[in-house]
């Protein structure tokens, strides 16, 4: 992908420069697809005839997988961080509040969901955006909608599940997932709690803009695209390989529908069960997702593993911690409760729709 | 000149403190870089997106890890 980011050494108009970079773009990535198209062949050639492993044999399955999997992964993880950088480019989350200040409940929600996609923070961030958000008069279930949305659906996990599991499942999480924040948002603001945020934080007069706008160039978006791949590749390419090596040896291992049983669609008492477990675990979707596909693999329900994945990332014992400083204990509770409730009834509809 | 560097303390603060140090020191400006990771503290300042830089009370940046450069130009002035 070096390709795309040439500087170029010959002088050319402004005006060029846009078509420029939509050439290399084109150019990067019909590379890419080359690469990507060839994986597959090139993971078996490796395995059984430069390493001589047997076809049939559980290593060699086992090696095989790990050598397709992990190029894999790490490019369409490659592409999906760098279009959602692109993406990322046009918002702050300072236009995001001002978009959501003010907004009605429901539609507001939904508004909340997608921006919190879209707008770029570091997850530190979430509290002081939440009484940035709150203090600036954007309805607290908006707010909420937005703080549910951001974790959940974000590039990595998308990414990841593209790679691993298809498209349409990667499709089916991101659609669940913003579900789940836009009605868990809308019934927190229903249920009015505004009193229930501690009181030091309506005193707080968080309602400046810094930013500056300056339009940026295509250039200064691409290199935000890229130093989004940068950063984010940098720091997960150690879990996604641990995760697809874990996934390769239960691959190889681990008999056919051995999990069918624990985790499988027969269990009604395996959705509520996945779904607590994850609380305390805090993982990223880059340590998770590897672990999720090799269950799916073996039999566990995709809805089983959803609600799994979903509860990790969304409902974490850390993240709480933090929010107590900014929510009294009654509104953690119904986030806690009402969020659940959303990811209990996801892991129900899938194991009911995909049968088999 | 008093510095103060806001974030909760995660890694995108650790690294808008670093290149603030280190951009310090290369000028070799008289300066106090205070980090500040209370987050009723970095709410006061009306702040709501880390990491963000405070120069003299005015606020350079927030949300992102400033580069040197940038940096520089602040000290500059």
């Amino acid at each position: 992908m070096g390709k795309k980011f040439q500087k170029n050494h010959f002088p050319v108009t402004a005006r060029l420069l846009p078509y420029l970079y939509l050439l290399t773009g084109m150019a990067g990535i019909y590379l890419w697809w080359l690469i990507y198209a060839r994986l597959p062949a090139v993971s078996s050639w490796l395995t059984y005839t430069l390493l001589g492993m047997e076809p049939s044999s559980h290593a060699g399955e086992a090696v095989r997988f790990f050598l397709y999997d992990s190029p894999k992964v790490m490019m369409l993880l490659l592409l999906v961080v760098f279009g959602v950088g692109i993406i990322r480019s046009f918002f702050t989350p300072e236009k995001t509040r001002s978009i959501l200040s003010g907004k009605v409940e429901f539609f507001g929600n939904i508004f909340a969901a997608l921006l919190g996609v879209v707008t770029p923070f570091c997850s530190c961030s979430a509290v002081p955006l939440f009484i940035g958000f709150v203090t600036a008069g954007v309805p607290l279930g908006v707010t909420f909608s937005f703080l549910i949305a951001a974790p959940m659906v974000n590039e990595i996990a998308l990414g990841l599940l593209y790679g691993l599991l298809g498209w349409k499942i990667a499709a089916l999480y991101m659609g669940t997932g913003l579900s789940v924040a836009v009605i868990a948002g809308w019934v927190i603001g229903k249920l009015h709690m505004e009193k229930h945020i501690e009181d030091w934080v309506s005193e707080v007069n968080a309602a400046q803009d810094f930013t500056d706008e300056a339009e940026l160039t295509i250039h200064d978006r691409v290199v935000y695209g890229w130093d989004a791949v940068k950063e984010i590749i940098g720091r997960v390419w150690i879990y996604v390989i641990i995760g697809i090596a874990a996934g390769a040896a239960i691959h190889g291992f681990v008999p056919e529908k051995l999990m069918a049983s624990v985790m499988g669609r027969g269990s009604w008492w395996s959705v509520p069960l996945a779904t607590v477990i994850g609380i305390p675990m805090y993982s990223n979707a880059a340590g998770i997702i590897p672990v999720v596909e090799a269950l799916i693999g073996k039999g566990a329900a995709l809805g089983t593993v959803l609600a799994f994945m979903m509860s990790v990332i969304a409902l974490s014992m850390p993240e709480m911690v933090i929010l107590r400083k900014v929510l009294k204990p009654r509104l953690i509770g119904v986030f806690v409760g009402v969020v659940g409730v959303g990811i209990l009834m996801v892991g129900y509809l899938f194991n009911f729709i995909i049968q088999g | 000149m008093e510095i103060k560097v806001l974030g909760p303390g995660c890694k995108q603060c650790e690294k808008a403190e670093k290149a603030i140090r280190e951009a310090v020191s290369e000028m070799n400006v008289d300066a106090m870089v205070e980090k500040v990771t209370d987050i009723a503290e970095i709410a006061k300042y009306g702040v709501f997106v880390t990491p963000a830089v405070l120069i003299d009370g005015e606020v350079k940046c927030v949300g992102t890890v400033p580069k040197k450069k940038e940096i520089k130009k602040w000290l500059e002035s």
